[in-house]
């Protein structure tokens, strides 16, 4: 099978670039995240919903003051899907080459 | 299949661009270091030509090492300046390259690039008014290369790769600095004013055309 490790989770791109972002960043929060997309409140957080459902990515809520503020991060699983997924895209990529 | 393959090939950049964008601060501006490489240097000639500043040995020789000369009292208040200087043209002009590039300049990386800078140059400036107090004036120029060698060093990994070896550079100038300490305020002319006019011309040249 040529689409072997391609998930379904990640069809969309701003799924892709928030695994992305926190392949590299060890925890980041909503609104850090929402400088890198040009997105409403309500679209990012359905997509983080979506990750969060598959186990790809948790969340640690805490409160800064009377604030609350939600962190994320990416899982195991998360982590092996998205360099599966990655993979998966490459080999794509230079099997048509 | 071909559309595909595009798609996928757009994918991958657009990962890419993430990553580097989420962990490297690249709205740093080549024209702000020449601006602190200019005002370092004018601060150094200000100092040596009309405050006579150029310590020749480690310390003051004088009995009483807790009262400071007129004359050191303003270099203390010259470097203030040029340092208040060169950080407030480097907010601005990187302000502004965020501006141009869709981002925010205070952003994740940004705070983490200063969070990992602060650490260092805290401790090297405190150092310093304790070296001020005990009269080891020799040390002064050349302890502000080592720790903000060590500053860029340490937060090179949080911004353009280039800072890790002007970090270098000018940890090897405060030594130069230290060992030979007629040469102190020279290495820190060179350091501060030389290459970062040097180093601020090859940012501007590859990443902000």
């Amino acid at each position: 099978m040529l689409t072997d490790g391609l998930h379904k989770a990640f069809e969309r791109r701003i799924r892709l670039g928030i695994m992305s972002i926190l392949a590299v960043n060890d925890t980041l929060d909503f609104n850090a995240l929402k400088d890198y997309f040009d997105v409403t409140d309500g679209n990012l957080a359905s997509n983080l919903k979506a990750l969060e459902n598959e186990n790809f990515i948790g969340v640690k809520k805490s409160f800064i003051g009377k604030k609350p503020n939600t962190k994320y991060f990416m899982t195991k699983p998360g982590r092996k899907a998205f360099n599966d997924h990655l993979k998966a895209m490459e080999k794509l990529i230079q099997s048509q080459k | 299949m071909q559309e595909e393959e595009q798609h996928y090939i757009e994918d991958i950049a657009e990962m890419r661009a993430m990553m580097e964008r989420s962990s490297r601060f690249m709205s740093l501006s080549g024209l702000a270091g020449v601006m602190a490489g200019i005002y370092a240097l004018a601060g150094a000639w200000i100092a040596w030509k009309f405050f006579d500043f150029n310590p020749e040995q480690i310390d003051r020789n004088s009995a009483n090492p807790g009262d400071l000369p007129a004359n050191l009292l303003m270099v203390i208040f010259l470097s203030v300046i040029v340092l208040v200087l060169a950080i407030g043209t480097a907010v601005f002009l990187s302000n502004r390259n965020a501006h141009k590039r869709g981002e925010k300049f205070w952003n994740s990386t940004a705070r983490r690039l200063v969070i990992n800078m602060g650490v260092p140059l805290l401790t090297g400036g405190l150092l310093i008014l304790i070296l001020v107090s005990k009269g080891l004036i020799g040390f002064i120029a050349p302890f502000t290369l080592l720790f903000y060698g060590l500053a860029l060093y340490s937060a090179s990994k949080y911004t353009y790769e280039e800072v890790r070896s002007l970090g270098l550079i000018e940890i090897g100038l405060g030594l130069i600095g230290c060992w030979y300490v007629e040469y102190g305020l020279l290495c820190w002319a060179a350091g501060f004013g030389l290459v970062h006019i040097i180093y601020g011309i090859y940012m501007h040249y590859r990443y902000e055309r």
